[in-house]
């Protein structure tokens, strides 16, 4: 797998010779918050193997600056959900996410987080963007490391697009105080139908 | 604290020395054969309360009376004859058949001896769903029991801690194993949403737990007097 070189312009002008360099501050801080995600890996079933593989020698999440796994949410990026999530996990899922400190961002790794795969049953969340708000879907079952890789690369595309000027980039997404949903009731029903995922593909436009 | 108990190991076929060492069963009949003497001895000690006995791949099952359970399941593990030291596994099964009983089912096994017994009660659907407990005589039985009556609706009478485990226990929906249970839960999506997110993921313990496992005062003074105030759960 190669990395073909990015094909960003490039933001940063050295002159010839002065010792000094000008670019855009936004292109500097996403610059290095792109390159230095850490990721907090919540993992529940095998997307959490593909991901040990990702994170292993042969694919290296450490090119992308993601070699330290953060085990605690109040040093992480980026929440990592491998696996899906049963209905009884679902406010721990939520409580790691508020504890995680901005800026940070959320990959639904595999079918089972993201729309809560095969299991169409009482016991598991019919998608974790139901609980948080996702930026990157990968699907797979589970997801080859290449897929993982290529979410992280999507993810740290958007992160070098994001414009410190948004202030809303960093809002936290305040759930409803009475149901503790963040997404309207009626909404969550139509996403969880059964092949919803196969028929409603804006989900990710929410 | 108690003194500790002096820890005897048993050893497998340490009862019946002069018995051929264990071989893979191999060409076993469907139906019938050798039972184990157990069943046998069940019979001649309880009579009628033994219902049927059958042998299905050279395992046998004894359905026996619900009322005495009990006391068989306190024989077998008691009889120096019989030293049914493990329960192994203890489940239920629905059948689609809805005229079918529901049948409740304890593996059990006997080390010293080398026997396997399972022990079926059969319960009638149109009757209150209630087993005795056997947490007395197998502590192993707690958290399985409390599965059973989590997925079936079982109760078991004498249980000391009956909640349910593995759906959280604010859970209204029923029982999820039983045959009457949609797949998909019988409230909407959203609503079974809004009830997993309003359980509290810190006050999951009883003043049960924390008390055997001694971590009573290493929590938040918040958490503590909530649970002294007499809440189980985070409702």
């Amino acid at each position: 797998m190669g990395l073909s070189p990015r094909p960003d312009r490039p933001q940063v002008v050295q002159s010839s010779d002065e010792p000094w360099i000008t670019t855009r501050l936004d292109f500097l801080v996403n610059w290095s918050r792109a390159n230095s995600l850490w990721p907090m890996p919540f993992g529940t079933a095998c997307c959490a193997i593909e991901f040990m593989a990702s994170a292993a020698s042969k694919y290296d999440l450490a090119r992308f600056g993601m070699e330290r796994m953060s085990f605690s949410p109040r040093q992480a990026d980026v929440l990592i959900c491998a696996g899906r999530v049963p209905f009884k996990l679902a406010p721990v899922l939520r409580r790691i996410w508020q504890q995680m400190p901005q800026p940070k961002w959320c990959i639904s790794m595999g079918a089972c987080a993201s729309t809560g795969g095969m299991f169409d049953n009482y016991a598991v969340v019919q998608g974790i963007d139901t609980i948080i708000p996702v930026d990157v879907y990968v699907p797979g079952c589970p997801p080859r490391p290449e897929g993982l890789i290529y979410g992280i690369m999507l993810l740290q595309k958007k992160v070098m697009n994001e414009r410190s000027k948004d202030k809303t980039l960093r809002q936290e997404m305040e759930p409803d105080p009475k149901s503790q949903l963040y997404i309207p009731a009626p909404v969550i029903d139509e996403l969880s139908e059964p092949f919803g995922n196969s028929v409603h593909q804006t989900r990710s436009g929410l | 604290m108690t003194a500790p108990v002096p820890f005897t190991p048993v050893m497998a076929g340490e009862a019946s020395k002069d018995a051929p060492a264990p071989v893979t069963p191999r060409d076993l009949p469907h139906r019938g054969g050798p039972p184990n003497p157990s069943a046998d001895a069940l019979r001649q000690r309880f009579g009628k309360a033994v219902q049927r006995v059958d042998v299905v791949w050279g395992e046998t099952s004894v359905v026996v009376d619900n009322s005495q359970l009990a006391a068989v399941v306190r024989w077998l593990h008691d009889d120096p004859s019989q030293r049914y030291d493990l329960l192994a596994d203890l489940t239920a099964v629905e059948f689609r058949d809805a005229e079918q009983p529901i049948e409740v089912v304890w593996h059990l096994r006997s080390l010293p001896y080398r026997r396997f017994l399972r022990l079926k009660v059969l319960l009638e659907k149109t009757q209150e769903l209630k087993v005795p407990s056997v947490w007395s005589v197998y502590k192993a039985a707690d958290w399985l029991e409390r599965e059973c009556f989590d997925m079936f609706g079982i109760k078991f009478e004498g249980h000391p801690d009956l909640r349910r485990i593995l759906m959280w226990e604010q859970y209204r929906e029923g029982f999820p194993l039983r045959k009457d249970f949609p797949l998909r839960g019988r409230f909407s999506r959203s609503e079974q949403l809004k009830q997993a997110l309003a359980a509290n993921p810190e006050a999951r313990y009883s003043m049960e737990e924390l008390s055997i496992a001694q971590a009573y005062e290493d929590l938040p003074d918040e958490m503590r007097r909530r649970l002294s105030a007499g809440e189980k759960t985070g409702e």
